[in-house]
């Protein structure tokens, strides 16, 4: 659907073009003004006919419509309309009931979970506990898929009906976040599923849910369609037919938004914010995501690879290892001038590694204050009067503006002293160092639901046996946080495991595990007419965006 | 004849699998596609296993010789991240790419060669320099940046063409093909221009000069003092004549446009093999990535060879025998 307004100017010149060309004067009128008339004409014809038709341009495509195959946000973002989980995530990202119900736990190892019932799948099949159980272990079965989402299934040693409406899942030790997990198991219909490869999913022959949204076609690289599923138990969408189209680059897709080739557009490039903000034509949505930046620090006591004297010489004892330092550091960082200027206010500074309003926010945690004497001052006491040299690492086609907030705080840090370069990679290239501790100060961003599930990989001592630290690339290490974050993971009692996570938060950023920077803004720009509530977990969902 | 094919078959064969290990070695020294396509919340073992699923655990000699055994049985591998045969998948974009190369082929032949024969006719005036000033910008002016403009004009102030994407699709032979519809051909419109400006902008210049050339020639003096019409001298003595040039490096060009519409594709969000190259090689899914630059390495070893062949039947002069 084209946007109205372009066609409410257009309609006026098309009459215009009109009105003469019946009285005979204007016969010979530029093809251009005929050309206009007939598109007016056929914008009409449109907006009557497909009135509640919506297309959406996506920023990256969706690489398999298997809802289990791979683990990434534009698969995730399409599965969720054609699918749903035993537990949703609603735009703020508190869960809420999806096709369980209620959930509770029957013991400290044994969560039991109430179907809801009269659900339809889109063949007009029932859903019964056997779809909920066979999704829950179809995901251990793909064992060609390099992101699989076994991480939301490896919990459960034992699960099983108890009738088709209740499903009983058992863990080896008590453990909190479950309901968690089980907002990331798409429910596939068994019978459509069990015999279906890949390829069966991207036809869409196995495509059956229970979601918002039938599957129609798939032109891989180009777009999906899908059309309204009329028996939806959560409320009809207000869209018969939604087109997503992948437009992975950023001028482009704004401009097929202008141009009215889409109703809406997710994650709208920084330069034109004003702009759009600015057009009466177009509404901006902005939410806080909860993708939180920081700066994983190298807290190693050995040399660390790019830490140096001023001469440039490698230091024999890392000077990040010392909490004085890391403090500095942070008191370095302007964080509001760097969320005003380097991301054009599409930044809020950070405190905690989690958004504010997500399950384990501690905000007894206060923003860091800019404060360059205080951190010359910790410079000194630590016994670097007068710095020492290092190199910053960052991504520079991952997060909002990354390249510009590694060099924004090269200079902050540069000021107290620290004399500081700046090396930006291709996500490529970037995270397969880092994993290997190839960097001394890299910049990561990162997004949960829960913060004791983010403490835990994010500074959790990391060791293969426990599963833990996978993405500590600072090497952070503390007993006492492991013990409060084992605590929060373990307790099923959710007010008990708040408390622990948030002292586990409190205790890690004191000794600044990482240093965090802020929390991005996701953004979604649309015709005007239209509204989105903006999710905290960046995902664009169509049965989310209502007409006006 | 015969042993020049076999002799340009091996070299042909040589330069696959140079170029295939040229690949192995490179996305090898990048990174490991797993670290970029795991799930966030993945533990080490999992890792591992996954690591160890797709063989990236096996030393890189390995993996490469895994690799020839299985190309040698025409499987090049599965996508990492579409789950599916890479050859399918780029296939599968093939004939989107080529349907925009030839078309911007087509426009660069029939608007390169009478502005260029114009301007070669005229170089004086000021209609041949406007033709041949505008080449240069043809040649410089960067096609992403054209690419937006064209899109600013043309679909977002003037609503003439859509902005981007693939219209509606006929299938011929199984094959998808969007010139066949209105809404396939708008959306072609500026994709095509724009991917055949810089060929437009050497079609011109080459035709000019060409002309030129021609021109001072003893047969089209000989012509002219025969009395023939101009029109004939022109389309049929300079214009034969000029053309065995032109042929040659548009053939050639044409390997370079269906290698290098990934600029054009990404700026009109064009679902070709570009396209997905470059995704491909974001998440370094190796095989895609493999088996794209052995297709487009095919394909410029087929053009090449086609042309060597064609060339030899239009110039006697060129013995195939001599080509080294």
């Amino acid at each position: 659907m084209r946007k109205p307004e372009s066609g409410a100017t257009y309609i006026i010149t098309g009459f215009g073009a009109r009105a003469p060309h019946i009285s005979g004067n204007f016969m010979h009128k530029t093809a251009r003004n005929l050309r206009i008339a007939l598109f007016a004409a056929g914008l009409l014809a449109m907006s009557a006919a497909a009135a509640a038709d919506l297309k959406i341009g996506l920023s990256a495509d969706v690489s398999s419509l298997d809802p289990h195959y791979l683990n990434i946000a534009p698969n995730i973002n399409l599965s969720s309309h054609l699918f749903d989980t035993l537990v949703l995530v609603d735009p703020n990202g508190k869960l809420v009931p999806g096709l369980a119900t209620s959930w509770r736990t029957v013991d400290d190892t044994t969560w039991e979970f109430k179907l809801r019932r009269g659900v339809k799948f889109h063949d007009g099949s029932e859903l019964t506990a056997d779809d909920v159980l066979f999704s829950l272990e179809r995901p251990a079965t793909l064992t060609a898929s390099p992101g699989p989402f076994t991480s939301y299934t490896r919990q459960i040693v034992d699960k099983k009906a108890v009738d088709p409406y209740t499903v009983q899942l058992k863990t080896a030790t008590p453990y909190g976040p479950l309901p968690l997990d089980m907002s990331s198991i798409f429910i596939v219909s068994k019978k459509a599923a069990q015999n279906a490869a890949t390829e069966d999913f991207n036809s869409g022959r196995a495509l059956v849910g229970t979601g918002p949204f039938k599957f129609a076609s798939f032109a891989r690289g180009d777009r999906v369609v899908l059309t309204r599923n009329d028996q939806y138990w959560g409320g009809k969408s207000a869209w018969d037919k939604v087109t997503f189209r992948i437009i992975t680059a950023s001028a482009p897709r704004l401009a097929a938004l202008l141009a009215g080739d889409v109703d809406m557009i997710e994650t709208v490039p920084t330069a034109d914010l004003a702009k759009l903000k600015a057009d009466a034509k177009f509404t901006l949505e902005q939410k806080i995501s909860w993708r939180t930046i920081f700066w994983h620090v190298d807290q190693q006591a050995h040399r660390s690879p790019f830490v140096t004297d001023k001469a440039g010489k490698p230091l024999d004892k890392n000077p990040l290892a010392d909490v004085r330092v890391r403090q500095a550091m942070s008191k370095a960082i302007d964080r509001k001038a760097m969320a005003a200027r380097t991301m054009e206010g599409l930044a809020l500074p950070a405190s905690n590694i989690v958004s504010p309003g997500i399950f384990g926010y501690n905000d007894a945690l206060k923003v860091e204050a800019y404060d360059p004497d205080g951190a010359k001052k910790l410079l000194a006491e630590a016994g670097y009067p007068d710095g020492f040299g290092l190199t910053l690492h960052g991504p520079n086609n991952r997060y909002i503006n990354d390249e510009r907030i590694v060099q924004t705080v090269a200079q902050f840090f540069s000021r107290i002293g620290i004399q500081t370069k700046v090396q930006t990679l291709p996500l490529s290239v970037y995270f397969s160092k880092a994993r290997a501790g190839e960097f001394s100060v890299a910049l990561l961003g990162w997004g949960t639901l829960a913060g004791d599930f983010g403490l835990r990989t994010l500074v959790g001592t990391p060791n293969p046996d426990t599963g833990w630290g996978t993405w500590n690339w600072g090497r952070y290490s503390n007993p006492q946080v492991d013990a409060l974050v084992k605590s929060a993971l373990s307790s099923v009692d959710q007010v008990k495991r708040e408390g622990y996570a948030k002292q586990a938060a409190a205790l890690a950023l004191k000794e600044e595990a990482v240093i965090p920077l802020h929390h991005q803004y996701a953004s979604w720009a649309m015709r005007r007419g239209l509204s989105y509530p903006g999710r905290v977990d960046e995902f664009t969902f169509a049965h989310q965006v209502r007409p006006q | 004849m015969i042993t020049f094919l076999i002799r340009r078959l091996l070299q042909s064969i040589l330069v696959l699998l140079v170029m295939s290990l040229l690949v192995f070695l490179g996305v090898y020294a990048i990174g490991n596609p797993v670290d970029i396509l795991i799930s966030p919340d993945a533990n080490q073992a999992e890792r591992a296993r996954i690591i160890a699923a797709f063989g990236l655990d096996q030393p890189l000699w390995q993996q490469y010789l895994l690799f020839l055994r299985n190309a040698a049985a025409g499987n090049l591998g599965r996508s990492f991240a579409f789950a599916t045969p890479a050859l399918g998948l780029i296939l599968e974009r093939f004939p989107a790419t080529m349907e925009l190369a030839v078309s911007a082929m087509l426009l660069s032949v029939l608007l390169g060669i009478p502005l260029g024969l114009f301007a070669g006719l005229r170089p004086k005036g000021l209609a041949g320099k406007t033709i041949m000033t505008a080449s240069i910008l043809g040649f410089s002016l960067p096609t992403f940046w054209v690419g937006l403009m064209l899109i600013m004009v043309f679909a977002v102030k003037l609503g003439w063409l859509p902005s981007s994407g693939r219209g509606a699709t006929v299938n011929v032979l199984g094959v998808p093909l969007s010139f066949l519809t209105r809404d396939g051909l708008e959306h072609l419109l500026l994709p095509a221009f724009n991917l055949a400006l810089f060929n437009i902008a050497l079609v011109i210049r080459l035709t000019r000069a060409g002309t030129q050339e021609a021109l001072q020639q003893e047969y089209v003096r000989f012509a002219r003092a025969k009395g023939l019409r101009n029109g004939r001298i022109i389309g049929v003595h300079v214009l034969k004549n000029i053309l065995i040039p032109i042929v040659t490096v548009i053939a050639l060009q044409f390997g370079s446009l269906i290698a290098f519409a990934i600029v054009t594709e990404t700026v009109f969000a064009w679902p070709g093999m570009g396209k997905l190259i470059i995704d491909s090689i974001r998440v370094l899914d190796r095989p895609v990535i493999v088996a794209y630059l052995m297709l487009i390495v095919t394909l410029f070893i087929v053009i090449n060879l086609v042309v060597d062949v064609l060339y030899s039947l239009l110039d006697p002069r060129v013995r195939l025998a001599e080509a080294k």
